[in-house]
């Protein structure tokens, strides 16, 4: 998995999986039928010489050709709403994930290093983590005095949970021979947590960031076609691309649909790159197994 | 200071009293007796190997004398100040007494030449560069030259158990306590390692307790050791080792050797039968 080299051979690879898949969506898309053959006719006819009322899957000729997204996007590319869409999201994601790490690294440290912390803060976290942060939307539309703040904040908690769990679960996995170990040599209380604690803790906070940042664009996408939005901004860009593609399925525009989740795919993909190359940068020491 | 008085300083540094140690575990109520009334005398700069079955106490001992665990009466000296007793049941952790564990805890995310230069660094007795200097000819005479900045993952296990030796003596502990370190060694490595450690003792003289459940590896490296009881721990015999250091592996054929092993031997076996059947009753 951590292979350093970069290889020609998987991006090969990884370049063919890609097109294959766009391939047959192309085909499937365009024949409707699959090379002239509905491979779900014969089950239908048994339907009904069996008295069952015929059923339709859905099939892929619903759903446009990745050519006409291809164009759609074309079109899309050049409208400043669509990158303002971009824009909305990226910074809705950014500002909720931000502040999940502000508050959810220290929070959950103080949760892992004190017995007081962890008594009085843990249950009352345990509680509302169940609580899926979509549920939260209505919730937060009143308490928050902007719909800005209120996806603000669902987002957050979309990453809040998942960074905490992470940060308290490795801080407490840290083998007590290091504590020891420290000790003996003449650490103090601070130097233990600055020398053992928190470079103990990175591995973890790097994977719970790197998950905590695929659940944001989940919900920042969700918040967003749920709180509709672009409407007091002018276009359709205020609402970032979760209204986006609510938007473009409102208005028929089925190809567009298309082009909004692919964009979030991209967005979330580039994301996660990111704080994977992050996530490595700060812990060396796991790089080089 | 003359070389003469030098000798003699460090002769004094290190000696470790066990006196009438009794420790009780009590989790829930059924307490369980890990040191039965232990005592035992090691000199300032000896080798004092404990050999034990597993699971015997051993560790107890080295876990009170490193300041990790209470004891529950009795009494324990480094260099005639009170460790710990029955009025302050736990030591406190020292750089003057550094544990090189099991499984080895060296810092998996520093360097190996940060992992050394910890303890000066914590203590602050030194500057930067003096702990830089220091940590690298240490390492340097060690001969682990070539691996500082790599991380300890990326080095092999018997290399690592040297790193720890070495970031141990960067502390200039009085006792250097070691818990089975080469337990988990291939028997070639661990014969390089025996050798290694020597070599180091022999440059650094410091007061070492070993923990070990190899009779052979205890003779070899030991002036003194302590073969211990099956749960409750206490020494049942202690054997003075007359084969002269310094010592290498030619020490292995010797007569002497193979005498030493043939008077100790019965002993440990009966602890690990004992220890054995203890196990059966209580699985």
């Amino acid at each position: 998995m951590s292979s350093r080299k970069f290889s020609y051979k998987a991006l090969a690879r990884g370049l063919a999986s890609i097109a294959v898949f766009l391939v047959l969506w192309e085909i499937g898309s365009r024949s409707k039928t699959w090379l002239g053959a509905d491979i779900f006719t014969p089950l239908r006819e048994l339907q009904g010489a069996l008295g069952f009322k015929k059923t339709y899957l859905p099939w892929v000729g619903a759903v446009p050709a990745p050519t006409e997204v291809l164009q759609a996007w074309a079109s899309v590319i050049v409208d400043p709403g669509y990158w303002q869409s971009w824009y909305k999201s990226s910074f809705r994601v950014a500002a909720g994930f931000i502040a999940a790490m502000l508050i959810g690294i220290p929070f959950g440290l103080s949760l892992a290093v004190s017995r007081t912390a962890y008594g009085i803060g843990f249950p009352v976290f345990e509680v509302l983590r169940p609580i899926p942060p979509l549920a939260w939307v209505p919730a937060s539309i009143i308490f928050w005095p902007t719909q800005e703040m209120s996806i603000a904040f669902v987002t957050f908690l979309g990453a809040f949970y998942t960074i905490v769990i992470n940060v308290v679960g490795g801080a407490k996995s840290i083998d007590g021979r290091y504590f020891q170990a420290a000790q003996s040599m003449g650490s103090s209380r601070a130097d233990i947590f600055m020398r053992i604690i928190l470079p103990g803790t990175l591995p973890s906070i790097a994977v719970g960031s790197a998950v905590g940042m695929g659940i944001t664009w989940e919900v920042v996408v969700a918040a967003e076609m749920i709180s509709g939005g672009g409407s007091q901004v002018g276009g359709t860009g205020g609402g970032g691309l979760g209204f986006f593609i609510w938007n473009s399925y409102v208005g028929g525009s089925y190809e567009q649909i298309v082009v909004g989740m692919i964009s979030i795919g991209i967005a979330g993909f580039i994301s996660s790159e990111l704080l994977r190359s992050l996530g490595k940068y700060v812990t060396p020491w796991l790089r080089l197994r | 200071m003359s070389a003469q008085a030098m000798a003699t300083a460090q002769k004094t540094r290190g000696a470790i009293r066990i006196d009438d140690v009794v420790k009780i575990y009590d989790p829930d109520g059924a307490a369980v007796m890990a040191v039965d009334h232990c005592s035992l005398d090691i000199e300032a700069g000896e080798i004092c190997m404990i050999v034990g079955p597993s699971g015997c106490g051993k560790t107890t001992l080295l876990n009170a004398i490193a300041g990790f665990h209470e004891i529950t009466s009795g009494q324990i000296t480094l260099d005639g100040e009170v460790l710990c007793s029955a009025e302050k049941p736990k030591a406190e952790p020292g750089s003057d007494r550094i544990v090189v564990f099991q499984n080895g805890a060296l810092f998996p995310w520093k360097t190996n030449l940060d992992n050394v230069s910890f303890g000066p660094l914590m203590q602050g007795r030194l500057t930067k560069a003096e702990v830089k200097e220091k940590a690298l000819s240490m390492m340097a005479d060690a001969g682990l030259s070539g691996v500082e900045s790599n991380f300890p993952g990326e080095v092999s296990s018997g290399v690592r158990r040297r790193v720890e030796i070495v970031r141990a003596l960067m502390n200039d502990p009085k006792v250097l306590l070691l818990d089975e370190p080469y337990r988990a060694l291939d028997s070639l490595t661990k014969s390089v390692m025996h050798e290694a450690l020597l070599e180091i003792y022999y440059k650094n003289k410091v007061t070492i307790f070993f923990i070990t459940h190899d009779l052979e590896e205890a003779i070899f490296l030991g002036h003194k050791v302590a073969i211990m009881t099956s749960r409750p721990c206490k020494p049942k015999k202690v054997v003075m080792v007359d084969i002269p250091h310094p010592r290498d592996y030619g020490v292995l054929t010797s007569k002497r050797f193979r005498e030493l092993i043939e008077e100790t031997s019965e002993a440990v076996h009966e602890e690990a039968i004992k220890a054995f059947k203890a196990g059966e009753k209580e699985g």
